[in-house]
């Protein structure tokens, strides 16, 4: 593993070290938590919440899936995942909800962002903040006149008991409990996590923002995010996730579940650096109703594997799915990614653009799925996938599934691999910038077109932590 | 004698097959020397060489900065020391903006000539490239754009000089630097050498590889020197220019 300090030579960006992220803050609090998952825990977490009673009804409904569905038999190997080493529930906070404001919040966990290097000025630029460490959120506000529009931007343990008919209305209709193994342990123990609604016809004009973390060992994060984008209304959110590192297996199976209405807005983007000993098995899936667009911009850096296929499910005609994704596989992980677009409107069409890295003996993997079923008259599917290969020992596959079930539509997929060019290394070279500078100036210029796409704040942390990946020489 | 270049014996393999055969220049500061000869003499062979191409193998000979042999530096280290090479055909990087690459540039340069002193603020480097933007008659959209990214020749080229202009090299090589410009864009690119080369107050040594003595209407040499066969095979003045373009280079044994 990669955890020494390294000294960054004349990048662009500040100083920024990998123990940043990597850092565990003592967690004393955790040693009243058993590890496993099992009926008492669920019923323990669901009156810990004080939640009602239907919602604990859901979960215990989820475990029974959970217990009956067997894990994938198709990618990565799981087989080391032991459900039973992991602790699925943790309060790091003493209060019920959230904090009422930043300052309240304990100093020891504002340090561990503060290392995060999440600055002040950032959360003013960003004007709704909600944090999560561990399993509750700590930080949460909007500003006063998105609250008197109706936005609701809230943790989503609070929206269970604040707007309880809208969360139950649409709670897991997007991403059911019994659509695969994760999903269902996800219904089962989830905990945390954001609810967002924006009114028919609000536009939000600056992102949202959620930042996650584990931060204590074999600790599960199971956040829920559920979105709510109502008739013509527009928004951005964000998330990003940091997890310190630990010597054995923690698990991450979130779940995000966006409902785009008619003629809406919405995009989603995030940036995942789970440490490297943690399975990111996340589950994220957007209905887009008529004329309505759904974006989804990821960034995927950390984890020792990664199974994530963002979905979109263009349901009304017309309605609009674009996917943007990084991977960067270095040193023993595994990213098994990609996105899976179901066409069922007319005139439906959908973009994906994927960039991966191998480096070190990574594994990078697209895996994709579009379908156009019989209704999609004159749907279009457009599928680039770039991989960059940095040196002979690391792999990039290119899996996609076209299921077209109607003659009158669309469908391109194009794959390119390719290597570090040694041409490019020499002419930035020869300008006084040493190689692994170079390379990485490389490496970040691949991805930029996506990474672009991403808020200042969250593009210069992509390129740091590209940059921190490229250290390592490549040889 | 302070010399910013001088080659010793220079032998030189790619892949393998032996491209120069004893290469003979001595360059000292503020003096233009011109390389001139016909396709395949070894001329980019020469340019890759000391800038330290690793595709090009030294197998004889030395090549030296102020006394002081360069061989084992790598390209980067090379750069630091003053060199500077205008490539014939610059590459071009996706996803990295001209402004982005030349402040990384200039802030690994700085660092290295004053160690003490903290990297340059974003906002004096635009000033600055901005102002030789302007010197070199570049369209400071330029500066925003992906490096060399779908840019014509004349602006690949007029890129190469801004580069240069920023780094102020003391032993700058370029390369055919004459090659896919139209009259006009040669004028300008000459200009910006010529005005460089003014800022540097004599310090700065030029080796200017070419197949046309076209460009020398507008860089003056002090040398000319004629490669053949992987050879310096002749040497001279600035009217052995205008010989050449005369007789050819049948003429030279």
């Amino acid at each position: 593993m990669n955890n020494k300090v390294s000294k960054r030579k004349g990048a662009i960006f500040s100083d920024l070290d990998r123990l940043a992220f990597d850092h565990q803050d003592p967690s004393d609090y955790m040693k009243k938590f058993s590890k496993g998952v099992n009926r008492e825990l669920i019923e323990m977490i669901s009156s810990d919440k004080n939640e009602p009673i239907w919602m604990q009804g859901l979960r215990l409904k989820a475990f029974e899936y959970f217990k009956k569905i067997p894990l994938p038999t198709w990618g990565p190997d799981l087989s080391d995942l032991d459900f039973d080493e992991i602790c699925f529930f943790a309060k790091a906070a003493d209060q019920k909800g959230g904090f009422a404001n930043w300052k309240v919040v304990p100093d020891y966990i504002k340090k561990t962002f503060e290392r995060l290097g999440i600055p002040e000025a950032e959360r003013r630029i960003l004007a709704g903040v909600g944090v999560q460490y561990e399993s509750e959120s700590i930080y949460h506000s909007l500003e006063q006149e998105w609250k008197d529009l109706g936005v609701i931007f809230a943790d989503f343990d609070v929206a269970v008991q604040e707007h309880p008919d809208l969360v139950r209305r649409y709670f897991m209709k997007c991403v059911p409990a019994n659509d695969h193994k994760f999903a269902a342990l996800h219904g089962a123990v989830w905990s945390g996590g954001t609810f967002l609604y924006i009114p028919k016809g609000v536009k939000l004009k600056k992102p949202l923002q959620a930042y996650f973390r584990m931060n204590a060992q074999n600790m599960g994060q199971f956040e829920h995010t559920l979105i709510v984008v109502e008739e013509g209304a527009e928004g951005h959110y964000i998330e990003g996730c940091s997890a310190p590192k630990y010597g054995s297996n923690a698990l991450h199976a979130g779940c995000v579940e966006i409902f785009v209405k008619k003629g809406a807005k919405f995009r989603y983007s995030s940036v995942e650096n789970w440490s490297k000993d943690t399975y990111n098995l996340n589950t994220k899936r957007a209905i887009v109703d008529e004329d309505a667009i759904m974006e989804w911009v990821g960034g995927n850096m950390g984890s020792g594997v990664t199974m994530l296929y963002p979905c979109s499910i263009l349901k009304g005609d017309r309605s609009c799915a674009d996917h943007l994704g990084i991977a960067f596989a270095n040193e023993g992980q595994i990213q098994d990614t990609g996105a899976k677009i179901f066409h069922l409107g007319q005139n439906t069409s959908s973009k994906v653009t994927m960039k991966s890295i191998s480096k070190g003996g990574g594994k990078s993997i697209y895996r994709g799925r579009i379908h156009i079923a019989k209704t999609a008259k004159k749907a279009m599917s457009q599928v680039e996938c770039d991989a960059l290969i940095l040196d002979e020992n690391s792999i990039s596959e290119t899996l996609p599934s076209i299921d077209i079930q109607c003659d009158d539509s669309t469908t391109n997929h194009e794959a390119r691999v390719g290597r570090l060019n040694e041409e490019d290394i020499f002419y930035l070279t020869t300008r006084g910038i040493p190689q692994e500078q170079a390379e990485a100036m490389i490496v970040n210029g691949f991805i930029n077109p996506i990474v672009r796409e991403l808020p200042l704040e969250y593009a210069i942390e992509m390129n740091r932590l590209i940059e921190m990946e490229m250290e390592d020489a490549i040889g | 004698m302070n010399h910013v270049l001088s080659i010793k014996n220079l032998h030189v393999e790619v892949e393998g097959k032996p491209v120069l055969k004893g290469v003979e220049l001595t360059i000292t500061p503020g003096e233009t020397h011109a390389i001139m000869g016909p396709n395949g003499s070894g001329k980019s062979t020469l340019a890759n060489a000391i800038m330290g191409h690793p595709k090009y193998t030294i197998t004889k000979g030395d090549i030296r900065y102020n006394g002081k042999s360069i061989l084992n530096l790598t390209p980067d280290k090379r750069a630091l020391l003053g060199f500077f090479l205008s490539f014939q055909y610059p590459q071009s990087i996706q996803g990295v903006s001209v402004e982005e690459f030349l402040l990384a540039a200039y802030r690994n340069q700085q660092k290295y000539l004053h160690p003490d002193k903290p990297p340059v603020l974003v906002f004096r480097f635009k000033r600055m490239l901005k102002e030789l933007m302007e010197m070199l008659q570049i369209d400071e959209k330029m500066a925003e754009r992906d490096l060399n990214y779908r840019f014509s020749g004349g602006e690949k080229k007029k890129t190469e000089i801004l580069q240069m202009a920023v780094l102020k090299p003391t032993m700058a090589i370029l390369d055919e630097t004459d090659s896919g410009l139209d009259v006009d864009a040669l004028k300008t690119v000459c200009k910006g050498v010529a005005l460089i080369k003014k800022q540097l107050d004599g310090k700065m040594g030029i080796l200017l590889i070419t197949h046309y003595q076209h460009i020398l209407k507008y860089i003056k040499p002090d040398h000319v020197h004629v490669l053949k066969e992987g050879r310096i095979a002749k040497s001279g003045g600035a009217s052995l220019a205008h010989q050449l373009e005369k007789k050819g280079y049948e003429w030279i044994r």
